[in-house]
């Protein structure tokens, strides 16, 4: 093997009295697209974040060509050519792009910052990486798969030896990955290491040489992607055998819940029917912006619509009001868990409770006791992993957080489940517990909308299978029909290949 | 974190007014008096009846700097009806009512048209300022009936207590109860918190916003009412100033100016906290323009200490990793002591 | 599984970015606040002949030069996201120190008056700076509470010792109302003020960063941008705007007295947001907000020429700030839909 370009050994890093990192170690060989992989809490962020220089190590040492890393410095990290893009970019919404790509550092000429030089270098940049993209527009605005392609061009200008992306396709649609995978191999052929992380395993034999597998703050496993498969990796990383990721048991189909008639809102969706009974999950799949998410929050209330109506066990909900629909018996679990669906600074129990306020209330009168209750009967339920119900929702790991998110709603005692992206940014082994929580709820009765870009999720979890395409329902597949390639013909309008 | 700090500070306000107050009996021996006590609590009382709204505001995420122009304009306003008309309960209720619409379009402004409300209301500060002089001219009106005006001499129920204790009793609980014990109060924590997860509960933002808007501005029409009183005149540069005091109150109080934080009682705390130091600074002699400068001075020690006290903290000893952290949220870079590397 | 294959563009050519900068110089937040400003001016002296007379125009280039120059400052805090609500007292405070200064020296004080002004200012900056840079309070806190603490120090030293135009020299006084070339020479200082602050933060990149911080203060941190210093910087600027304005203010009006500077904030702040200024941070320039304060004072001027009464002009300042506050947001709505990139 060659010498590696990257290599962490034996990184030890605690927080407080908990231990992050317990002997991580990674090698990474130049020319390479690595998987990194492991569930969360695993401590792939923190050796993320000591390669980015945010912290540390308090043991173990990193070495870059052989020489050792400079640690605990982010402008450190990018000078000596390591960079990580984290799976929200984060540009600066007021600056163009060009200015942007060189934001802390812009090429100066004669002392003065050379507008020019910057404008024609990024759109040499953004050529490099096959996309078009103007220098000269404001980056507010911009998609998040385009605003990868400006982060990835940053990290093209500074010459990047270690381009780390955290979990980069979880925000995109399968098109928008597809050209992002396309422009890891291009940073592999021009030499860079590439360290992917990602929870979707199909990406990973898609496009990764090796892997790395961690897991409670160490390393467990590492080799090459061709050699192994998927279910092994999966029990490397969960340290168990998982049979079947997605099991949906059969249910009784119930009555209709949720009939939607001719919905349209100009330039989102149109004329858009479908219905949902008891004890089904029906799944919405499509691209990313074919207008999933935004028929769900239309049929909910948060967003308004222009036509077509809704109606919930046969009687119609008023648009644009959210409060009806909760009262209607309507949750949804949005898909934005961080913005959406939470507030961060607030506890597990203010969050659990705030959807059932009305309902615990005695004489006009709010107990904090009573609010706990309700967290805690939940908590309990989804199996939370928690150190008080007081803790601020925004210490918990994505997958718990998911938890409160349902819990909050489920504390409603909904008819109708609508959920936008159940799993996205969730561990395996909490992935598995969603599904089979969504599951159990089907059998007891529960009609279950569901909005999901991962395929294997969507084919194993749905009865039924909307596919939308640029705001239009295209395709109705049942269970036994679809197949990820019916799926992706009808989201796209092409002709797969394989 | 910062919740923890507000956690042991919110309660602490009020312990500390208390002790000022009990300190002050010692320092000076005119400080406990019914005299000098009634007038503490007659220069705090428009001060307070605002802050009980504003702190709703600001916990929401908004702010109110046209509080004072508000105040003003209800005074005036219930000058010129009681010059018009003669009447004093219907002069009254035209100065709340002033109050409330001022209130009202703050309100629609930053509800119907989006604007940010530290914008807006340094526009309405002006506008309603302005009004003060259309409606009353550059003249003062003295001429309110004893029977008005006497209101703030005789106490209550013939006792040394001021009238506005009841005010100040009956608002202050049942703002108190509401912000801490009700369903819109957790709306408003909520909404300072997150607007958009607020929405996706349920909770109809717009229409909560604008009823605090409106509700500030009927209590600072209600202050411009009490300041009347207590002047026996309005006049259009009257109530000058408030906003900042209750601001300063409310933020030495542990309110975050971002939203999602605060306790009712912390503010009234600090507002008698501040009362109580100014008191006593004016019974030692000190000038006017001395206890501004001690109200700057505490205003900017109350939020220095405890950021000094957390960077001490986080000097000491390593942070527990949040998920913001996991998440890829960053918070800035800190400097850790440099460990031993084998 | 599809792979799509990318199109690989040529960069730009040249000219066509040539003509994209002058497109988008009609589109500059600026210009609309500077036609209204033109139709302010023709309108009014239309109206009333006398309104831009000799006379008309040098007070009222007066009155804006001396907002103007503390908005300077202002805009380099308002880019970074924060503000600084002390300008007003620092004004005063410093018109008070350059006017005790050269109180009683005769002639030729000029340049000591604008040192020991801008001093004055540079520390009430650099108190704010430290304070909000390295402890990372809120600025509106500490700025809010250096308000009072200064305005307070400036009434305590000013007592009832005001200062009036018989303390101060001659040549100071007249250089308070000179005109060099038909324009004040207070407004010419603060033109080539503006100008080098235009400069700065256009083609300085320690300017550029300033805008990166008002737009993302996290990422910026994190892209190695020295934020610290940068915010302590800011408010050096801040405080040194307010402290030359307070020697103009002094200058102008002969005298100063305890209240010298209050309120003043706002009408600044005002000033900025008028002028495009994005009370949030990340976009604005020098020259919108030079353009806002210009504005607010003509029709705060042109309200009297119009014969309007005075009672009635405060009321139509406030009035006028919220429409250009509304019609500032709907263009930025508008610009922001059109700007959004649609997923593929």
């Amino acid at each position: 093997m060659q010498a590696p370009v990257l290599e962490v050994r034996g990184a030890i890093k605690r927080f407080g009295g908990a231990s992050a990192l317990s002997g991580a170690s990674l090698r990474l060989q130049a020319a390479e697209i690595h998987a990194l992989l492991g569930e969360n809490g695993a401590g792939k962020s923190t050796l993320l974040k000591a390669l980015a220089g945010v912290h540390r190590l308090d043991a173990g040492e990193i070495t870059l060509h052989g020489h050792a890393f400079e640690q605990g410095s982010t402008k450190r990290a990018r000078e000596q050519g390591v960079t990580v893009i984290y799976q929200e970019p984060s540009l600066f919404p007021d600056l163009t792009l060009a200015e942007n790509v060189f934001v802390g550092r812009q090429l100066r000429r004669a002392g003065r910052v050379d507008w020019a030089a910057m404008r024609d270098r990024a759109a040499e940049l953004f050529a490099r990486l096959g996309v078009t993209l103007d220098p000269d527009r404001r980056a507010a605005g911009l998609s998040i798969a385009d605003q990868q392609i400006v982060e990835i061009a940053k990290a093209l200008s500074i010459d990047a030896q270690v381009i780390v992306m955290d979990e980069p396709t979880a925000a995109l649609s399968a098109l928008e990955a597809e050209r992002l995978m396309d422009v890891a191999r291009r940073l592999r052929e021009r030499g860079s290491a590439v360290v992917f992380v990602t929870h979707r395993l199909d990406e990973v034999f898609a496009l990764c040489d090796r892997y790395t597998v961690m897991r409670d703050g160490a390393t467990v496993a590492d080799g090459i992607v061709a050699d192994s498969s998927p279910a092994q990796i999966v029990q490397l990383m969960v340290g168990r055998e998982l049979t079947d990721l997605f099991p949906k048991s059969p249910a009784t189909i119930g009555k209709v819940v949720l009939a939607v008639e001719h919905l349209t809102s100009r330039g989102q969706f149109e004329d858009i029917s479908f219905d949902v009974c008891a004890g089904e999950i029906v799944a919405l799949a499509g691209l990313v912006g074919s207008g999933r998410s935004e028929v769900v929050r239309a049929v909910f209330g948060v967003d308004p619509y222009d036509s077509g109506r809704v109606l919930l066990h046969g009687e119609p909900l008023p648009a644009g009001d959210p409060r009806a629909a909760l009262r209607g018996g309507v949750a949804l679990v949005p898909e934005d868990r961080r913005q959406q669906g939470l507030f961060m600074p607030a506890s597990i129990t203010r969050n659990v409770a705030v959807t059932v306020l009305d309902r615990i209330r005695r004489r006009g009168l709010i107990h904090r006791r009573d609010e706990r209750v309700v967290a805690d009967e939940w908590a309990t339920t989804l199996q939370l992993k928690h150190s008080g119900l007081d803790e601020p929702v925004e210490q918990l790991s994505g997958g718990n957080q998911q938890k409160v998110v349902l819990g909050k709603w489920l504390a409603t005692k909904p008819r109708l489940l609508v959920i936008d992206e159940p799993t996205r940014g969730i561990d395996v082994g909490t992935k598995a517990e969603v599904h089979r929580l969504l599951s159990d709820l089907a059998a007891e009765g529960l009609a279950v909308l569901m909005v999901s870009s991962e395929l294997p999720e969507v084919l194993g979890m749905a009865d039924r299978v909307l596919v939308m395409r640029e705001g239009r329902l295209m395709q109705e597949l049942s269970r036994t029909d679809a197949t990820q390639e019916r799926i992706m013909l009808a989201a796209t309008g092409q002709a797969s290949v394989g | 974190m910062r919740l923890l700090r507000h956690f042991q500070w919110d309660k602490f306000v009020p312990v500390l007014a208390a002790a000022t107050l009990f300190i002050g009996s010692f320092q000076h021996e005119k400080f406990l008096t019914t005299g000098n006590m009634t007038f503490l609590i007659q220069s705090i009382g428009e001060i307070l009846l605002i802050a009980f709204s504003m702190t709703f505001l600001i916990v929401a995420g908004e702010i109110d700097l046209s509080v004072s122009s508000i105040a003003a304009l209800s005074s005036c306003a219930l000058g010129y009806t009681w010059q018009h008309t003669g009447n004093i309960p219907v002069s009254v209720f035209v100065a709340l009512l002033v109050g409330t619409i001022c209130g009202a379009i703050n309100g629609l402004l930053v509800t119907r048209l989006g604007l940010q409300s530290l914008a807006v209301t340094i526009g309405t500060l002006a506008l309603y300022r302005g009004l003060c002089y259309v409606l009353l001219g550059d003249d003062r009106l003295k001429p309110f009936p004893t029977s008005f005006t006497s209101l703030n001499y005789k106490g209550l129920l013939g006792t040394w207590v001021p009238y506005v204790v009841v005010l100040l009793v009956v608002f202050g609980v049942a703002f108190g109860i509401t912000l801490h014990s009700t369903r819109l109060g957790r709306w408003v924590f909520s909404i300072g918190q997150s607007k958009d997860a607020a929405r996706f509960v349920g909770i109809p933002v717009r229409r909560v916003v604008l009823g605090l808007f409106v509700s500030n501005g009927f209590m600072a029409g209600l202050a411009g009412v009490v300041y009347t009183i207590r002047f026996a005149s309005a006049r259009p540069d009257g109530a000058v100033g408030m906003e900042l005091e209750v601001i300063a109150a409310a933020l030495f109080a542990g309110v975050s100016i971002f939203g999602g934080v605060g306790t009712l009682w912390a503010v009234t705390g600090a507002v008698f906290f501040f009362g109580a130091i100014r008191s006593l600074l004016r019974l030692n002699d000190f000038t006017a323009n001395e206890l501004t400068i001690v109200t700057g001075s505490m205003l900017l020690l109350s939020v220095m200490i405890p950021a000094i006290g957390g960077r001490i903290n986080t000097y000491r000893a390593s942070r527990a990793p949040t998920v913001a952290e996991s998440a890829g949220v960053q918070i800035r870079p800190h400097t850790d002591p440099q460990p031993a590397n084998p | 599984m599809t792979t799509v294959a990318p199109v690989a563009t040529p960069p730009p050519a040249r000219p066509a970015s040539v003509l994209a900068g002058r497109a988008t110089l009609l589109r500059r937040r600026e210009l609309p606040v500077g036609i209204a400003l033109l139709v302010v001016l023709v309108g009014t002296s239309i109206s009333n002949h006398r309104f831009l007379s000799s006379q008309g125009r040098t007070d009222l280039m007066l009155a804006a030069a001396i907002t103007g120059m503390v908005a300077i400052g202002e805009t380099f805090v308002l880019l970074m996201r924060k503000v600084d609500l002390s300008v007003g007292s620092t004004l005063g405070l410093a018109a008070y120190a350059a006017g005790t200064a050269i109180k009683d020296g005769g002639d030729g004080q000029l340049l000591k008056a604008f040192v020991v002004g801008i001093a004055v200012g540079l520390c009430v900056g650099l108190f704010n700076g430290l304070l909000i840079a390295l402890l990372d309070l809120p600025a509106l806190v500490v700025t809010l509470g250096t308000l009072y603490v200064v305005a307070g120090i400036q009434a305590k030293i000013v007592g009832g010792e005001r200062i009036t135009a018989d303390h101060l020299p001659a040549d100071f006084i007249s250089f308070g109302v000179d005109r060099f070339l038909g324009v004040p020479k207070l407004m010419w200082i603060v033109i080539a003020i503006g100008i080098v602050a235009s400069l700065y933060l256009r083609h300085a990149h320690s300017g550029r960063d300033l805008y990166a911080v008002g737009s993302n203060p996290p990422a910026a941190a994190l892209v190695g941008i020295p934020v610290r210093t940068r915010t302590i910087v800011a408010y050096l600027v801040s405080g040194g705007c307010a402290g030359a304005a307070g020697v103009l203010f002094v200058a102008r009006l002969g005298g100063v007295d305890a209240n010298a500077g209050g309120g003043y904030e706002l009408a600044v702040i005002a000033a900025c947001v008028v002028g495009g200024v994005n009370i949030f941070g990340g976009s604005g320039t020098v020259v919108g907000a030079l353009l806002g304060a210009m504005l607010l004072r003509t029709i705060g001027f042109s309200l009297s020429a119009l014969s309007i009464p005075e009672f009635w002009q405060q009321a139509v300042n406030g009035a006028l700030l919220l429409v250009a506050i509304s019609a500032d947001r709907v263009v930025t709505i508008r610009r922001d839909r059109a700007e959004r990139t649609r997923h593929r």
